[in-house]
C-alpha cells in the first residue's frame, strides 16, 4: 500500500501477520526474558514454514522455541533467560550444537542499536564494549570523536528490523495502543526500529477514546508505528503480562525439562505450540487459568 | 541470648563483609544480585548508609529494602521508579550505581565472564547467560563481586574464556578509549576479602575469614595473589546486623548459599 492510503482498520489475524513475513527476515521481539513476550505471535511463526530468521530479542522462551524449531539462522542477544531457570535450555542446546550465528551485545548497547535504527542513523557511539571481547567477536568498529576530546568510541550499528512483534495491554483497531504495567522494557524502540510492527493485545476496543481516554499517557508508541493488531488474551503465556497475569513457571519447567535428553522438539511441539491458539491455551487450562496466574515476586 | 542464636554463619559474615562495599558510596543505586549481595546492600542501607538507593528487584525504588524470598506482591512500598526501560539513562550510563554480582569466572585482571565456557565461540561447550549488562556496568560504574565457593574454576589461570566485563588488562585498551569509569572495588568469597589495590591493580587479600590462611586462599586461586601490608581477620557480624539480616531473609535462604552452611568461625 502506498503512503497516504493507509487502511485505518489495522485488524488482522495472527496468521495474516505471519504471512507478511518472509524467510531470512530480521525480526525483533519485544518483552524481556520471561516477561511481556508476544508468545502467541511467536507460536504463529512456529506453525508456519518461515525459516532462516535473524531474531533480535532480550531473549526468553521466544528465542528458545524458535531455535528449537530450526527457524533461526542468527540471534542478536544480550542474554537468553527464564529468570528462575537462568539458562534457557533450548537456546543453550542450539548454541552448543554450533549451528547458530550470533551477535552478542550488552543490554544497553542493544537498546542503543534499536534507537539508531529508529532514527535512521548508521550507528550511535558508546563506550560500552571497550575492554571486552564484544567488539572483536561481533565485528563492531570504533569511531573517533571529531571534537577536541578525540575520544575513541564503539560505533554501535543500527539494529534495523524488518518486523517487530509486541504484546500490549490494549489497542483499538487503528493501532492506538496502551502499554502499561510495572516495566514496559524496550517495546517502544522495537516498534520504532522496525519497518512493520505487529501488535497482539490483551484487549481490543473499537475507539480508544470511547473506552480508556483517561489512560492516554499509556500510549507508549504512536499508531504510525503499528501495522497490524490482533486481540489475543493470554497471548504472552507462558511469560508474564502484568497486571493481567504472571508467568507460568510450571509451564516453563515442563518446557525446560523437555529439552533434556533426548530433547526432541517435534515430540513436544504439539503441547508447547499446538495447532491453534485455542488448542494451545486448552493445553494449559484455558484463558481463565492463565488470567489466574499470580504476578511474580522479585 | 543463647549460644545457638549468637553464633553467626559464614554466609552472615559474608553479608556483613559485602555490605561494607556499599559504605559511603553516596546517593547511588546499590544493586546486589543473588541472596548474599542483595542482603548486603539492604543491610548497608538499614545501617551505615541510608542514602543508598535500591529497587524492589523489579522496577520500583524503595526506601525500605524488601525482604528476599516469598512475600506478598503488595509488600513493596514504592518511593520512586527505576524500570529497565530507563535503567541505562538514569543509573548505568550516568555512573550512579554500584553492582555486586557473581560472574562464572574472574581472572587476575578482574575481567569477568558470563557468556560461555569451553569450546569455541561458534560452538561453546557450555553456553551461559550471555554478557547481560556487564560490559556497560564495568566501564561506567563501580562493581564488586561475591563468590560462595572460592576455587580455581572461578579464579581462573590465564584469562577468562570470554571477556564480558572490563578489567585492568593493558592489552585490552584501545588508544583514545575512556576507561575512567572502570572501578572494581572488592571481592568477597567464602574464604576472604580482596581488593584491586595491589601493584597495577593486582588483586590483593585484605582480610581472611576466621581460621583461614593466606596459603589456603592462594591454593584455591588460579593466579598469584598479593598480600595487603596488614591482613585483617574479617569482622564477625554483631547482634544488630544478625537481627536485620534475619528480618530481611525470613525464609533463611542465606543458609543455602555456601555449601553445608558452615559457621563463621571454623570449628576445630
Amino acid at each position: 500500500m502506498s503512503a497516504g492510503s493507509v487502511k485505518p482498520d489495522k485488524r488482522m489475524s495472527a496468521a495474516d501477520m505471519v504471512a507478511q513475513l518472509s524467510d531470512g527476515m530480521t525480526i525483533g521481539i519485544g518483552g524481556w526474558g520471561p516477561r511481556r513476550k508476544p508468545m502467541a505471535l511467536v507460536r504463529e511463526i512456529l506453525r508456519s514454514d518461515l525459516k532462516d530468521l535473524t531474531v533480535v530479542a532480550y531473549g526468553g522462551a521466544d528465542v528458545g522455541m524458535l531455535c528449537a524449531a530450526g527457524k533461526v539462522k542468527k540471534v542478536v542477544f544480550a542474554f537468553v533467560s527464564l529468570d528462575a531457570i537462568p539458562l534457557e535450555p533450548w537456546f543453550r542446546k542450539a548454541r552448543e550444537s554450533g549451528t547458530l550465528e550470533v551477535l552478542e551485545l550488552d543490554e544497553g548497547m542493544f537498546q542503543w542499536g534499536l534507537k539508531a535504527a529508529a532514527f535512521g542513523l548508521p550507528f550511535l557511539p558508546t563506550r560500552v564494549g571497550l575492554g571486552t571481547d564484544l567488539a572483536e567477536l561481533g565485528g563492531l568498529k570504533t569511531v573517533q570523536s571529531p571534537y577536541a576530546d578525540g575520544e575513541t568510541l564503539v560505533a554501535m550499528p543500527a539494529l534495523k528490523l524488518d518486523a517487530a512483534l509486541i504484546h500490549v495491554n490494549r489497542s483499538d483497531w487503528r493501532g492506538n495502543v496502551q502499554v502499561f504495567g510495572p516495566d514496559v522494557y524496550y517495546d517502544e524502540w522495537f516498534a520504532k526500529a522496525a519497518a512493520k510492527t505487529f501488535v497482539s493485545c490483551e484487549e481490543l476496543v473499537d475507539r480508544m477514546e470511547d473506552h480508556y481516554a483517561d489512560s492516554a499517557q499509556d500510549n507508549l508508541f504512536e499508531r504510525c508505528f503499528v501495522s497490524g493488531v490482533v486481540e489475543m488474551p493470554g497471548g504472552a503465556h507462558p511469560s508474564s503480562m502484568p497486571p493481567h497475569y504472571g508467568w507460568d513457571m510450571k509451564a516453563f519447567k515442563a518446557y525446560a525439562d523437555s529439552a533434556k535428553d533426548p530433547g526432541d522438539w517435534d515430540a513436544v511441539k504439539d503441547h508447547f505450540v499446538g495447532a491453534s491458539e485455542a488448542e494451545y491455551l486448552a493445553n494449559f487450562g484455558g484463558k481463565e487459568a492463565v488470567a489466574a496466574l499470580p504476578l511474580p515476586i522479585f | 541470648m543463647s549460644d545457638t542464636i549468637t553464633k553467626p554463619s559464614l554466609a552472615e559474615l559474608c553479608i556483613v563483609a559485602c555490605s561494607e562495599a556499599f559504605r559511603g558510596n553516596g546517593e547511588i543505586v546499590a544493586t546486589g544480585v543473588g541472596p548474599v549481595p542483595r542482603l548486603a546492600a539492604s543491610l548497608a542501607k538499614l545501617t551505615h548508609s541510608p542514602e543508598l538507593m535500591m529497587t524492589d528487584g523489579e522496577c520500583y525504588l524503595v526506601e525500605q529494602p524488601v525482604p528476599i524470598g516469598p512475600r506478598k506482591y503488595e509488600d513493596r512500598k514504592p518511593a520512586g521508579y527505576l524500570p529497565f526501560s530507563r535503567f541505562f539513562d538514569s543509573a548505568v550510563w550516568t555512573g550512579r550505581r554500584h553492582a555486586m554480582v557473581t560472574p562464572t569466572q574472574l581472572d587476575r585482571f578482574g575481567q569477568i565472564n558470563l557468556s560461555y565456557m569451553g569450546g569455541t565461540y561458534q560452538k561453546p561447550k557450555t553456553q551461559m547467560l550471555g554478557v547481560r549488562g556487564f560490559p556497560g556496568n564495568t566501564i561506567y560504574h563501580a562493581n564488586s563481586f561475591f563468590f560462595p565457593a572460592h576455587g580455581p574454576r572461578v579464579f581462573v589461570p590465564g584469562e577468562v574464556d570470554m571477556i564480558s566485563g572490563v578489567g585492568y588488562n593493558p592489552a585490552k585498551r584501545v588508544a583514545g578509549g575512556n576507561y575512567s569509569g572502570l572501578d572494581l572495588r572488592v571481592i568477597v568469597t567464602n574464604l576472604c576479602v580482596m581488593d584491586f589495590n595491589g601493584p597495577d591493580n593486582a588483586i590483593r587479600v585484605i582480610s581472611l575469614h576466621p581460621g583461614v590462611t593466606f596459603d589456603e586462599v592462594q591454593a584455591a586461586t588460579g593466579f598469584e595473589l598479593h598480600k595487603a601490608d596488614t591482613i585483617a581477620t574479617t569482622a564477625l557480624p554483631d547482634a544488630e546486623a544478625l537481627e536485620i539480616i534475619a528480618q530481611l531473609d525470613p525464609h533463611n535462604i542465606r543458609a543455602s548459599v555456601i555449601n553445608d552452611n558452615p559457621p563463621a568461625v571454623r570449628e576445630a
